[in-house]
C-alpha cells in the first residue's frame, strides 16, 4: 500500500492531514511549545530512551506476552493473538505513556503531574508514576465516573494522589479534561499536563502515540508473520494508535472499534475540542454532545486527530459495537480463555466475535488484538446488572 | 484619554438578557462583550461556566441570540463584541459565522482558543465581513509572539491579566502592568485588561495600567446568584465607570500641573 509508508511518522507542523493543530488559549501556547521541544529532545536522547526502556522492563513488566487465544481461535475459525496490556503494571496500557511523560516532566523540571481520567486507569497509572518518581499528582475525574469506578479512586488516593471531582457538564471524561487544562493554565511553570490519550494540542497526539508505539513494535516482533488484521478499541485512541504504529508500514488491515455511544469517527463530524481539530460528536451549533458508553474509558465524544486522518485516507477502518455486545464479549473471553478483560478492551473482542467468518473478517484470518486492560475495575458495573 | 469599559453578558443567560445588555450600555459601557455559550469553555472559570450551562439549558442557540439582538438593535449604540470558542466558528464555517455576526450588528470577535498560529482562516473571514478579530496576549507570551500578535490585531489588544481562567480575584495580578508595558513596545493600539477584575477598585488599578478593562464574572455572578435586575447591573457598571473616570480627572490634573509648571 503506497499510503502506508507516509503514515504514523512525525506530523508536519502538528497536522495529520486536515486534523490536529494546537487550538489552545494563548496562555498555553508557550507551554505546549516547551513540551514539544522537550519531547523531541528527549526522544532523540539515548539516555532518556534507555531509562524509559529500563522502567518499562523492570517496573512495568514489558514486554507483555502475545497470547494465542486457543479456544476462541478454534471456535471462530481464525487465528486470534492477544496482545496482553492487561498484564502491564497497573493493569492497562496507560502505564506506557505515563512513564514516558512522567520522565519527561521530571527532565523538564516539573514537580507536579496534572491528569484527567475516565475509567480511572490513566489516573492510577499517573498516580503510580508520580509515586515512583517523587512527583505530586492531581487527578481530575468526573463525578459520574467516580461513582462507577470507586475502586480506581481508592487506588489513586492510596498511591498518594489528590483526586478532584468534576461536577460540570456531563461529569465524565470530557469535563475532567476541561478541568485539567484549566488547572494547567494556572500552573504552567510547576506542572506537566499528562494527557492520557492521543487527543489534545500538538505535540500530545504525536508524543502519546510514540510512547504507546511499544505495544505495536513488540507485537510485530512477537507475531510469527505479518497478521491479516490488527484490531484495538478506540476511546481517545492511544492503545490503538500505539498498536497501529507497529504495523502501519505493512499490508495488515487496521481496525479500530468504537463504542456505539461514543463513535466520533463513525457518527461524528469535524470539530475543535480540547485543543485539537478532529472528529467529534456535536450538534448543529457546535455544542459537544455527551457520549454514552458502559465503558467509562470510551465515554468520550472525540477521538485523536490521527485516527480521523487514518479513517479519511482509508488506511484504517473503524467499526462500532453496542454495550450489550461488549458485556457478552467480556463473558465469552473469560469463559473461553480464562482472561477477564476491561469493558474498553472488550469492544475489540466484540467486533471479532461478530465479524469472524463474515467478509469483514474471513475464516482463516490471523488477527492481532490488543487487550488494553484487565477487568477488575469493572466487576462492580457488571455485577450491578450492566449499568 | 477616556478609559474603555467593556462589560460582558452571556447571551441568553436569562429571558430578559437583552435588558441586561442595554443596562450595561446605560451604565456607561464603551463596548459590550456578548458571550455565545459553548458546552466546553476551557478558559472559563466556574461563573462563566455556569452562565453558559444555564443559557444552553434554556435552549439558547447562536441563531436565537442573533434574533434577540436584532430585536434591540435600534437601541444599541455601543459596539458589540462576540466572545466564543473556536468550535462554534468552525462548525458554521468562518465565513458564514462572521457574516452572521455582522448581520446582527456585532463588530468584533474574540475566540480564546484560537491562537494566532491557527487564526488565518478566521482572520480573513472576519475581515471580509467587516468584523474585527481581537487577539489575546498572556503573561506567558514571549516578545516575538507579542510582536506578531500586535502586528495582526485590530481595534485593541486583549491582555489576559493573569495565568488563569476567567473569574473574580481579590487583587489585580502582578503580571498585568508589566504585560501592558511589554505590549506597548510593539503597538500603539489600546491595550485592554481582562480576567479577574471584580470591582471598581481593581478596575481603577487596571485602568491605570492599561487603556481599558473587561469585567465579566463579577457581573454574571450577580445575575446567577442574586438574580440581579438590569437596574442592579446598571448601578454596578456606573460604579466601574466612575472609578475609571476618576482616573481621567486626576490624570488631567497632573497634565495641567505639568503644563502650567506647577509640579504636584
Ligand atoms: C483499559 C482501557 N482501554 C482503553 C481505554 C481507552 O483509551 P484509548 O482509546 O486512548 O486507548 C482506556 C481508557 O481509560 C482503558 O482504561
Amino acid at each position: 500500500m503506497s499510503l502506508s509508508v507516509t503514515t504514523m511518522t512525525e506530523p508536519v507542523r502538528g497536522r495529520f492531514g486536515e486534523f490536529g493543530g494546537r487550538f489552545v488559549p494563548e496562555s498555553l501556547v508557550p507551554a505546549c511549545a516547551e513540551v514539544e521541544e522537550g519531547f523531541r529532545d528527549a526522544w532523540s536522547d539515548p539516555l532518556f530512551r534507555s531509562e524509559l526502556d529500563e522502567l518499562l522492563t523492570v517496573y512495568a513488566g514489558r514486554p507483555t506476552p502475545l497470547t494465542p487465544a486457543r479456544n476462541l481461535s478454534v471456535q471462530l475459525g481464525i487465528t486470534l493473538l492477544l496482545k496482553r496490556e492487561d498484564l502491564a503494571h497497573t493493569g492497562s496500557h496507560k502505564i506506557n505513556n505515563v512513564l514516558g511523560q512522567a520522565l519527561l516532566a521530571r527532565r523538564m523540571g516539573r514537580t507536579r503531574l496534572i491528569a484527567e481520567t475516565g475509567a480511572g486507569q490513566h489516573g492510577v497509572a499517573t498516580a503510580t508514576a508520580a509515586a515512583l518518581l517523587g512527583l505530586r499528582a492531581t487527578i481530575y475525574m468526573g463525578e459520574r465516573d467516580i461513582e462507577r469506578q470507586r475502586l480506581n479512586v481508592f487506588r489513586m488516593t492510596t498511591l498518594g494522589a489528590e483526586v478532584v471531582p468534576v461536577t460540570s457538564g456531563s461529569r465524565t471524561l470530557k469535563d475532567a479534561t476541561n478541568e485539567a487544562m484549566r488547572a494547567w493554565v494556572a500552573d504552567v511553570e510547576g506542572s506537566h499536563f499528562l494527557l492520557g490519550s492521543v487527543g489534545g494540542p500538538h505535540p500530545y497526539p504525536w508524543m502519546v502515540r510514540e510512547f504507546q508505539r511499544v505495544i505495536g513494535d513488540e507485537a510485530r516482533r512477537q507475531s510469527p508473520a505479518v497478521p491479516d488484521v490488527v484490531v484495538a478499541c478506540v476511546g481517545g485512541g492511544s492503545n490503538a494508535a500505539g498498536t497501529f504504529a507497529g504495523f502501519a508500514d505493512t499490508g495488515a488491515r487496521l481496525v479500530g472499534v468504537e463504542a456505539y455511544g461514543g463513535a466520533a469517527i463513525n457518527r461524528g463530524s469535524p470539530g475543535v475540542v480540547h485543543g485539537t481539530r478532529s472528529l467529534v460528536l456535536q450538534d448543529d451549533d457546535g455544542q459537544i454532545a455527551e457520549a454514552e458508553s458502559i465503558a467509562a474509558g470510551l465515554d468520550y465524544p472525540g477521538v485523536g486527530p490521527e485516527h480521523a486522518h487514518l479513517a479519511s485516507i482509508g488506511r484504517a477502518d473503524y467499526r462500532t459495537v453496542t454495550d450489550d455486545e461488549v458485556v457478552a464479549a467480556v463473558g465469552r473471553l473469560a469463559r473461553s480463555e480464562g482472561i477477564i478483560c476491561a469493558l474498553e478492551s472488550a469492544h475489540a473482542v466484540a467486533w471479532v466475535l461478530r465479524a469472524a467468518g463474515t467478509p469483514d473478517l474471513p475464516s482463516g484470518s490471523t488477527v492481532v488484538l490488543t487487550l488494553s486492560g484487565r477487568g477488575d475495575k469493572d466487576m462492580a458495573t457488571l455485577a450491578g446488572g450492566a449499568a | 484619554m477616556r478609559k474603555m469599559l467593556i462589560p460582558y453578558v452571556t447571551g441568553g443567560v436569562t429571558d430578559n438578557w437583552t435588558d441586561h445588555l442595554l443596562a450595561l450600555q446605560e451604565g456607561g459601557a464603551d463596548a459590550i462583550e456578548v458571550g455565545l455559550p459553548f458546552s466546553d469553555p476551557m478558559l472559563d472559570g466556574v461563573t462563566i461556566q455556569r452562565a453558559s450551562d444555564q443559557a444552553l439549558a434554556r435552549g439558547v442557540t447562536v441563531a436565537s441570540i442573533m434574533d434577540d439582538l436584532a430585536r434591540v438593535r435600534e437601541q444599541v449604540r455601543v459596539p458589540l463584541i462576540a466572545f466564543t470558542y473556536a468550535n462554534l466558528v468552525f462548525r458554521r464555517g468562518p465565513a458564514a459565522f462572521c457574516r452572521l455576526l455582522a448581520d446582527a450588528g456585532i463588530s468584533g470577535l474574540i475566540v480564546p482558543d484560537l491562537p494566532i498560529d491557527e487564526a488565518a482562516a478566521v482572520r480573513a473571514a472576519a475581515a471580509d465581513a467587516g468584523v474585527d478579530l481581537i487577539l489575546l496576549v498572556a503573561p506567558a507570551t514571549p516578545d516575538d509572539r507579542l510582536r506578531e500578535i500586535a502586528a495582526h490585531s485590530s481595534r485593541f489588544i486583549y491582555a489576559i491579566s493573569r495565568m488563569d481562567t476567567t473569574g473574580e480575584r481579590a487583587t489585580l495580578a502582578e503580571a498585568a502592568a508589566p504585560l501592558v508595558a511589554r505590549v506597548r513596545a510593539f503597538t500603539s493600539l489600546p491595550v485592554t485588561l481582562g480576567f479577574g477584575i471584580s470591582g471598581p477598585a481593581q478596575a481603577a488599578e487596571a485602568g491605570r495600567a492599561g487603556d481599558g478593562v473587561v469585567v465579566a464574572s463579577a457581573l454574571m455572578r450577580r445575575v446567577l446568584d442574586w438574580g440581579a435586575t438590569p437596574e442592579d447591573l446598571r448601578h454596578e457598571v456606573a460604579a466601574l465607570r466612575a472609578a475609571l473616570d476618576a482616573l481621567e480627572v486626576s490624570a488631567d490634573r497632573t497634565a495641567y500641573a505639568e503644563v502650567s509648571g506647577h509640579r504636584t
